[in-house]
């Protein structure tokens, strides 16, 4: 009889790990289960540009190659619990589904904190939903607290101030993005938001929430009061773990697996995405999650053809896991671009241009580069990732 | 033959295509994206990752 996987996380992951099954020659049932309602579709617009123009869910689903054209997709309701040992997964809606290999695919949430207050008005932003529900407060005559001042705060303040609201930013931070950039580009790129008037409230944290029903300002705890019509809390993430408990898993940083993206070769299971914690052979195989996009893809085709490999009864292929780990971010004009891990480095230089303009920055430690970006130079970064490749 | 179209309303350059498949995708000094439109088959699945790693996935393969 032809085997069965099941998928869950009906994201970018999930996706490409369907289609590597697939492309390894995997011909048996693909299931893949998904508690958002909608098709795989692509996140980095909600901050920007969708978030901007407006959101429209079946704009932003990825093609899909024809391979995958018979897979039963399952939309709507979250896996709640699983056991390997009888190789089944239970959905919210009650179905038990069961399967010869699993792909682990879903994902992170963003993380909530404790904050006494009003609920209505506090937001997150990690689906089409979330963006849908934020959208409707960026207005001018209307003012957005961002707690975090990551990439994603970041990005909402730039789209926020496109639509005309007021923006605060608060964060902990001395600098904007200041862990995968350093403190001088931070900086930099702290100047161009202020100069199209973001206010920054560094350093600080967030007391308690005020209003009646809903938010209407916010504490911080140095006694500053925001006014605030909605808070954006973007202030890192949750890996969605909970549904593989009680499986003996190590379940505190998203999922452990090898190079071949492997969780469990017995049972078969195998993770991919932010939520798979992989080792990668360019920056010394210490197993890490990484946020970035590209992650998913390079993840995904990995997981797919190991877990092919597995249910014929044969090894995965054991080659170093090498990809290198990309991101860009837009925010208002500018487009940064990074490769490698510039959140390693123990030194920093600007080597092109200067921090609060067009430049290039290099990020090393003692071996060496461990990371490159480069605000609005993105043609000429080329030569830093092929460096970055040969490390 | 691989036909290939990028939707250049789309496409924000960041050139992630070109590391997939450089002999059909390219920044000029400019930094804006050129490609070729054709290509021989036995590039299909250099071109289908490019399209796979395209952020504004404006790729289109056929
Ligand atoms: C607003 C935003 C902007 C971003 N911008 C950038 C950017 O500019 N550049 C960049 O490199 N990266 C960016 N990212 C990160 C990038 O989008 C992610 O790295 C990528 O989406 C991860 O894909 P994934 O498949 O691992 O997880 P996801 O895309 O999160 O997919 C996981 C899916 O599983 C579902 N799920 C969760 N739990 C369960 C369950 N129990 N049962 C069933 N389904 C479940 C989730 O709802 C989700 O649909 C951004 C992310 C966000 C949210
Ligand atoms: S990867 Fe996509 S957005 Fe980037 S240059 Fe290529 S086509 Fe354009």
């Amino acid at each position: 009889m032809a085997a069965t996987v099941l998928v869950v996380g009906a994201g970018l992951g999930g996706l490409r790990a369907a289609e590597a099954l697939r492309g390894a020659g995997f011909e048996g049932a693909i299931t893949v289960v998904g508690d958002e309602p909608a098709m795989p579709y692509n996140r980095p617009p909600l901050s920007k540009e969708a978030l901007s123009a407006g959101v429209h869910v079946a704009e932003l689903e990825f093609r899909r190659k024809p391979s995958v054209s018979d897979v039963d997709w399952r939309l709507g309701s979250p896996a709640i619990a699983s056991d390997f040992a009888a190789r089944t997964v239970t959905l919210a809606d009650g179905t038990h589904l069961s399967f010869d290999g699993l792909v682990i695919a879903s994902g992170i949430r963003p993380r909530r904190l404790p904050i006494a207050g009003p609920e209505a008005g506090r937001h997150v932003l990690r689906t089409a939903h979330d963006a849908m529900n934020l959208r409707n407060y960026l207005m001018p005559g209307r003012t957005a607290v961002i707690m975090g001042a990551g990439f994603i705060g970041c990005e909402v303040a730039a789209t926020a101030r496109g639509l005309g609201a007021e923006v605060h930013i608060v964060a902990i931070d001395e600098q904007p993005m200041v862990r995968p950039l350093g403190a001088e580009l931070g900086m930099g790129m702290r100047s161009r938001h202020e100069h199209h008037g973001v206010k920054f409230h560094l350093g600080r944290t967030v007391q308690s929430f005020l209003g009646g029903e809903h938010i209407t300002s916010v504490l911080l705890d140095d006694g500053t009061e925001l006014p605030a019509s909605v808070v954006v809390e973007a202030v890192g993430s949750v890996c969605n773990v909970e549904w593989l408990a009680g499986n003996g898993l190590d379940l505190t940083d998203g999922l452990l697996v090898d190079q071949a993206m492997v969780v469990a070769a017995e049972v078969p299971v195998v993770a991919v995405g932010d939520i798979a914690r992989h080792p990668n052979a360019l920056f010394g195989n210490v197993p890490r999650r990484i946020e970035h996009w590209n992650i998913p893809t390079e993840t995904g085709r990995r997981a797919g053809a190991s877990l092919a490999s597995l249910l014929r009864g044969e090894q995965p292929d054991q080659a170093p896991f090498a990809a290198m780990p990309s991101f860009w971010s837009d925010q208002y004009q500018y487009k940064l671009q990074s490769f490698g891990m510039p959140g390693l480095a123990t030194s920093i230089q600007i080597v092109e241009g200067t921090a609060d303009d067009a430049c290039i920055v290099e990020y090393s430690d003692e071996s060496g580069l461990v990371g490159v970006v480069g605000v609005d130079r993105t043609a000429e970064l080329a030569p830093y990732r092929k460096q970055l490749l040969e490390r | 033959m691989v036909t290939i179209t990028v939707d250049m309303d789309k496409c924000q350059h960041y050139g992630q295509c070109c590391f997939e498949a450089d002999d059909v995708f390219a920044l000029n000094d400019d930094g804006q994206l050129e490609y070729v439109a054709e290509a021989d088959e036995s590039r299909r699945a250099d071109i289908e990752s490019a399209a796979d790693v395209c952020p504004m996935q404006a790729i289109t393969v056929k």
